[in-house]
C-alpha cells in the first residue's frame, strides 16, 4: 500500500499473491469441467471412487461413428443448417449493417434499439409464440422453418458487427474507384469486400455458432423431426451412457474451438464484445 | 468516422429491409402470437375470444411463484458470482505481463460452447459421483457418492448456477478486458502521480469507467440466463422448475387449453427480460456518464 504522502516515489511491485491465485484459480475453473468429458469418452468403466478409468477403450468413439447412433446425418443437417442460416444472415446483415455503419439518417437510433431486441428478448419465447402461424404455412417440422427461427437471434448480430465496420470504412475508396471507371460489382470486390473481410468472417463464423449450438429453437419449431447434433446430444445426456455423452460433446464443441483459435489468431481482438458495445 | 449525410435516403431503406423483415415478422410477429395467444385466442381449437384467464390460471397455480422466485434467484446469483469473477481475473489479466494472451484465450475459451455441453459439463463435475465427490473421495472426506452434497438436479438449482457462472464470467470478463483496453493507463497514472493509493485507483478511477460496458455485459447475462431453457432442463429438479421450463412443459401438454398457460408465461419472461434491460437503459443514461460512442 503506497502512502499518499509519496507520490514521486518508485512504485513498489503489487503484490502478486493474489493475482496468482486469482489467475489460477480462472484456469482451474475454466479449463476443469472439460477434464471429465475427455475422459470418459476414452473410458471403458470408470466407476466412484477411481479418479481415472479402471480400463480405456474406444467404445464411445466408435459408436459415435456407427450408423445406428445416427451422428453422421445430425453432423450433416447441422452443418447444412448452420452454413444455410449463416449465408442467410450474411446477406440480410451485410447491408443493414453497411445502412447503420455509413449513413446517418432520421430514426437510426429507433432501427438499432429494434436490432439489438432479439438478441436480448429470449428466442426461445419468440419461437414459441410463433410456432402456430409455422404449423399453418407449413413451416412447423421442416428444415426451412428451423432455418427462419434461427435467423431470428443470428441477423442482428451479424448486422451489428457490420455496422461496427462499416463505421470505420472509408467511403472515398469507394468514390475514388468509381471515378476511375469501375463498376459497382467492380468496386465491392476491389474496393469494399477487401476491407470489411475481417469483421465480415468473424460475424460469419459467429452466426454460424449462433445456429450451431441452438438447442431450444430447433427443438420447439423442428418437432423433433430435424435432429441436428444438439438434439442427439441432449437424447444421450438423458439416456445416462456417460462416455458416448461425452464424445459427442467433444465432436459438437470442436469447431467452436477451433474457429475460436483462429479468429484469436488473425484477428487478435475479443470480438464477442463487439455485438453488445452500441448498448 | 465518416458519416456521409443523406446522398441515397432510398438505398438505405432498400438495404434495411431484409434486416427489418426478420425484426418484424419473425421476431415482432412472435411476440405478436405469444401475447394474443396469452389472451386466450387460439382459432387451432375454436377460442376466438380475448381474456385474461391463462394469467389468471398460471398464477393461481402455487408452482408459479416458486419457479419466478427460482428463475430470479439463479439469475441474480449466477450474474452477481460472474460479473464479481469476470472483474477480479479481467482485472489481474492486465496486470499480468507475461503469458496475458494465453490467459486471455482460456478465459475466454468457452464463449462459443454451447450451453447443453456446459451443462453436460458441469454434470459430470458436480454430480455425487463426479470429478469433485472422486476427489473428495480421494482425501477421504467421503466413503460413498451418497456422503457428497446433491448439486446437480437439485432443489435449489446450483448445478444451473455454476454452469451459468461457467459461461457469464468468459462473457462478461471478455467484455470487462475490451472495456479496460480502451480506457488505458493514463488515468490511472494520473491518479497515482496525484497520491492515490490502490484502492483509491480502483475506487474513484477504473471503476466508475469501467462500469458502464460491465453492467452492459452483466444486464445481457442476467436477461439471458432468465430466459433460457437448456441448462435447467438438463440440470433442474423436477420441481420447481424454471419458468421457460415451465412454460415448455405447458406447451407440450396434452390438454390444449395449457398453451394459453404457456404463452402467459412467455409474456412474463419477455417482461422481466425486458424490464432489466430497460432499467439498465435508463440507469446509465441517468447516472453513468458514458464516454464517446
Amino acid at each position: 500500500m503506497r502512502s499518499p504522502g509519496s507520490p514521486a516515489g518508485p512504485s513498489p511491485p503489487r503484490p502478486p499473491l493474489l493475482r496468482w491465485f486469482v489467475l489460477a484459480a480462472m484456469v482451474i475453473g475454466m479449463l476443469l469441467p472439460i477434464v471429465p468429458l475427455v475422459i470418459w469418452s476414452f473410458a471403458f468403466r470408470w466407476s466412484f471412487p477411481d479418479l481415472l478409468p479402471e480400463r480405456w477403450s474406444l467404445r464411445a468413439w466408435r459408436y459415435l461413428a456407427a450408423p445406428e447412433s445416427q451422428v453422421l446425418p445430425a453432423l450433416r443437417d447441422s452443418l447444412l443448417l448452420a452454413g444455410a442460416v449463416t449465408l442467410l444472415a450474411t446477406l440480410i446483415g451485410v447491408p443493414a449493417g453497411r445502412a447503420l455503419g455509413m449513413y446517418r439518417f432520421r430514426g437510426r437510433a429507433v432501427i438499432e434499439m429494434l436490432i439489438l431486441a432479439p438478441l436480448i428478448v429470449p428466442a426461445f419465447a419468440v419461437s414459441l409464440g410463433i410456432q402456430i402461424v409455422f404449423i399453418r404455412y407449413g413451416l412447423a417440422d421442416t428444415f426451412l422453418g428451423v432455418t427462419l427461427v434461427h435467423l431470428v437471434p443470428a441477423t442482428p448480430y451479424m448486422a451489428l458487427v457490420m455496422a461496427g465496420v462499416f463505421a470505420n470504412f472509408d467511403r472515398q475508396y469507394e468514390d475514388l474507384a468509381r471515378t476511375l471507371g469501375a463498376r459497382p460489382l467492380q468496386v465491392w470486390r476491389w474496393v469494399t469486400l477487401p476491407a470489411v473481410l475481417p469483421g465480415l468472417v468473424v460475424g460469419a463464423l459467429f452466426v454460424f455458432l449462433i445456429s450451431w449450438s441452438q438447442y431450444a429453437l430447433t427443438l420447439i419449431i423442428g418437432g423433433g423431426r430435424l435432429v441436428t447434433l444438439p438434439m442427439l446430444l441432449f437424447a444421450f445426456a438423458r439416456s445416462g451412457d456417460n462416455a458416448v455423452t461425452a464424445a459427442l460433446s467433444l465432436v459438437f464443441i470442436a469447431p467452436a474451438v477451433v474457429l475460436l483459435a483462429l479468429i484469436a489468431r488473425f484477428l487478435g481482438a475479443a470480438p464477442a464484445a463487439g455485438g453488445i458495445r452500441g448498448l | 468516422m465518416f458519416w456521409s449525410v443523406d446522398p441515397e435516403r432510398p438505398r438505405i431503406w432498400l438495404m434495411l429491409a431484409p434486416m427489418l423483415a426478420v425484426v418484424f415478422l419473425l421476431f415482432g410477429g412472435g411476440l405478436f402470437f405469444a401475447l394474443i395467444q396469452s389472451f386466450g385466442y387460439l382459432p387451432l381449437i375454436g377460442q376466438t375470444g380475448f381474456s385474461l384467464a391463462a394469467y389468471a390460471a398460471v398464477l393461481r397455480q402455487s408452482s408459479f411463484l416458486a419457479s419466478l422466485l427460482l428463475t430470479l434467484y439463479i439469475a441474480v446469483t449466477s450474474t452477481l458470482i460472474a460479473t464479481a469473477l469476470a472483474v477480479a481475473v479481467a482485472l489481474a489479466i492486465r496486470a499480468t505481463t507475461r503469458g496475458r494472451q494465453a490467459l486471455s484465450f482460456i478465459f475466454q475459451f468457452n464463449l462459443p460452447i454451447p450451453h447443453l455441453v456446459g451443462a453436460v459439463a458441469v454434470a459430470d463435475v458436480l454430480s455425487q459421483s463426479g470429478l469433485l465427490a472422486r476427489v473428495a473421495a480421494a482425501f477421504g472426506l467421503i466413503d460413498d457418492p451418497g456422503q457428497f452434497p446433491v448439486l446437480v438436479f437439485d432443489r435449489a438449482g446450483v448445478g444451473i448456477i455454476a454452469e451459468y457462472v461457467w459461461k457469464e464470467t468468459a462473457f462478461i470478463g471478455v467484455t470487462t478486458l475490451a472495456v479496460l483496453h480502451a480506457i488505458g493507463p493514463e488515468y490511472e497514472e494520473l491518479a497515482r502521480s496525484l497520491g492515490a493509493n490502490r484502492w483509491q485507483r480502483f475506487r474513484l478511477v477504473l471503476l466508475p469507467l469501467m462500469l458502464p460496458g460491465v453492467l452492459a455485459a452483466s444486464v445481457i447475462a442476467f436477461a439471458f440466463s432468465f430466459g433460457a431453457f437448456e441448462a435447467p432442463y438438463l440440470l433442474g429438479a423436477s420441481y420447481p422448475q424454471v419458468l421457460p421450463v415451465l412454460a415448455y412443459k405447458r406447451y407440450t401438454a396434452v390438454d390444449l387449453a395449457a398453451r394459453a398457460e404457456a404463452m402467459a408465461l412467455c409474456v412474463i419472461i419477455t417482461l422481466v427480460a425486458g424490464a432489466a434491460i430497460v432499467a439498465y437503459l435508463h440507469v446509465s443514461r441517468r447516472y453513468l456518464r458514458r464516454e464517446a460512442d
